[in-house]
């Protein structure tokens, strides 16, 4: 092949190896958070790291693979649940924590063959239904006594101090695994298929993209995540009631935070998620307010900033921090 | 025939409900060959190229591609095995660039990893003269490059047959002139087509054989001047009564 000029393909540039080498920085101060925190900003930024993990989770989910769900909570709440049963089974309550996102992973398996033959509005209905039949399920299990619940008694042999600091960690580490994972996934050969798909779906398969695996993929990964995040929230909340964890308040929180950031952007959903915590920080105690202040701006972005803040930034000034595209590089013709 | 053909589709039916869009048709394409398919709207050539696609699996009859069976295999099976096709609507990869719609195409359906993903892309797009687009968003192009992109991405995936459908519709003489010169190279690199196009005079620059279908079925192949010759073709195309 005879080139007549020069063609790199480039992915990383001197931005982006700007950003992703603070991101470490700052993962790195974040990792010895609660030595400087104090207690209360420790449980807060902990939140933070879950509503991060299920912004990333939706965004995977419906900004690359195209898979619009309502009914995420139920593998959140399945997470929680799992933990509980695991920590009563006798395994040691922290292994119950980390054991349950990969039983629910793995249950969601055989769901997406169910679930994947679902198009578009039916799949985002399909999956509410799911969420609401898993939250009946559980209610019928004695230990959790229907909507009475239960808790992780478990946890109690800890100090609260150890606790805290454990639950933190544990919420970082999950937090770095779990995007970090969708970072390398997405930069993937793979990445570039899902994308394709939720674009189009026949012209993915007429390329050769196996469009059901690929979905399948995303779909147990964001299974899996929504549940780590469901057994990092009873990890600090320690008390499991079913209509707390398979609430659909926690979907509409997850399409906030990645509409608001910017859908099918890699960054946005994480600056999303920052933005949600920072609301709720200051407004949670509003009450119904709060709620409809969320949804009022919500209703504003879709309408006049549909591609969110950093969906736009992108469009207006073609920056990328976190290289997961390709951009060609046309060589000037002079020799180097 | 020495060679035995690379496609061969025997006895395809395609059903949707009661209506029958394909009924038993017998078609073969020999390994360099290139033919032409032409017929009136809804005669059921699209729907014969997605059989041959896989993008639908026949209601009765088989399609075998290199002498294997392939009539269980789904679009993207026959895609990795050799099966390329075109859009008659362009269905690009509306939010990818450019280049990473040629990108998945050579990743996925070309069995490519790294460099040489990119160098197949690259090529691909230069092939078609869509080089230089390589960063735009696709959603941003016009009709013509949409075409462009859809032939490019066909041939990133390295097909040995190639389909396609009314890739030349809408073109301008200059623009036609240009796919023609880019379908001969194609050609001469060996690889077979299926063309489905209704501006015969861009068609038949390329093909050999033309095959005219009418109500979900064949009426006529053979030789180009034959089949446009058969009273058949002309009572399709306009009508009966008229000569």
């Amino acid at each position: 092949m005879t080139q007549a000029q020069p063609i790199v393909v480039q992915r990383w540039n001197v931005l982006s190896i700007a950003a992703v080498t603070s991101l470490v920085a700052l993962l790195v101060a974040l990792a010895f958070g609660p030595t400087y925190l104090g207690p209360n900003l420790t449980d807060r930024i902990t939140t933070l790291f879950i509503y991060v993990i299920l912004a990333a989770m939706w965004n995977a989910l419906a900004g690359y693979a195209g898979l619009v769900s309502v009914g995420q909570q139920a593998f959140f709440g399945l997470g929680a649940y799992a933990a509980i049963r695991l920590s009563n089974a006798g395994i040691n309550v922290y292994l119950a924590l980390a054991l349950a996102p990969l039983i629910v992973g793995a249950a969601s398996f055989p769901l997406s063959a169910l679930a994947l033959r679902l198009r578009g509005g039916e799949f985002a209905i399909g999956m509410w239904v799911f969420a609401e039949l898993a939250h009946l399920s559980v209610n019928l299990d004695g230990l959790v006594q229907g909507e009475t619940g239960t808790s992780l008694i478990a946890l109690s042999a800890f100090a609260p101090d150890v606790r805290r600091a454990c639950n933190y960690w544990i919420a970082l580490a999950l937090m770095t695994a779990l995007v970090g994972l969708v970072f390398v996934l997405l930069r993937s050969r793979t990445g570039a298929a899902i994308q394709a798909i939720r674009d189009n779906e026949e012209a993915a398969a007429s390329v050769g993209v196996r469009v059901f695996a690929t979905k399948r993929l995303i779909f147990v990964l964001a299974a899996a995540g929504c549940a780590a995040a469901g057994s990092l929230t009873l990890s600090t909340l320690i008390s499991f009631q079913p209509k707390t964890y398979f609430s659909v308040q926690w979907t509409a929180y997850m399409i906030f935070m990645t509409l608001v950031g910017g859908l099918g952007t890699f960054e946005g959903p994480i600056i999303g998620a920052v933005i949600f915590f920072v609301i709720e920080t200051i407004f949670g105690a509003s009450g119904v307010w709060y709620l409809v202040g969320l949804g009022a701006s919500a209703l504003l972005f879709s309408l006049f900033l549909p591609r969110g803040i950093w969906g736009t930034l992108t469009d207006r000034f073609g920056i990328h921090l976190m290289p997961v595209g390709y951009r060609l590089r046309f060589g000037s013709g002079e020799p180097r | 025939m020495a060679e035995p053909d690379v496609l061969v589709a025997t006895g395809i039916v395609k059903r949707f409900n009661a209506f029958v869009a394909v009924a038993d048709v017998d078609f073969r394409l020999g390994r360099d060959e290139a033919v032409g398919i032409v017929g009136p709207n809804g005669a059921g050539k699209t729907t014969l190229l997605n059989v041959l696609a896989g993008t639908y699996a026949p209601s009765a009859g088989t399609v075998h591609f290199n002498g294997t069976d392939v009539t269980g295999l789904d679009a993207a099976s026959r895609n990795r095995l050799g099966i390329a096709r075109t859009h008659q609507v362009p269905r690009p990869f509306a939010n990818m660039t450019v280049f990473e719609n040629v990108f998945v195409a050579a990743s996925m359906g070309g069995e490519l990893a790294g460099a040489r993903a990119y160098d197949a892309a690259i090529e691909s797009l230069r092939l078609c003269g869509m080089l230089e687009l390589g960063n735009r968003r696709a959603e941003t192009l016009g009709l013509l490059d949409r075409k462009g992109l859809e032939l490019a991405r066909a041939l990133a995936t390295d097909p040995k047959v190639l389909l396609l459908d009314e890739i030349g519709a809408g073109l301008t003489d200059a623009e036609a002139g240009e796919l023609v010169a880019i379908i001969r190279g194609l050609r001469e690199r060996g690889i077979a087509i299926v063309w489905i196009e209704h501006v015969l005079h861009v068609l038949l620059q390329i093909v050999e054989r033309l095959v005219c279908m009418d109500a979900g079925a064949i009426i006529a192949e053979g030789a180009p001047d034959d089949v446009l010759a058969n009273p058949a073709v002309i009572d399709a195309y306009l009508g009966s009564g008229v000569t």
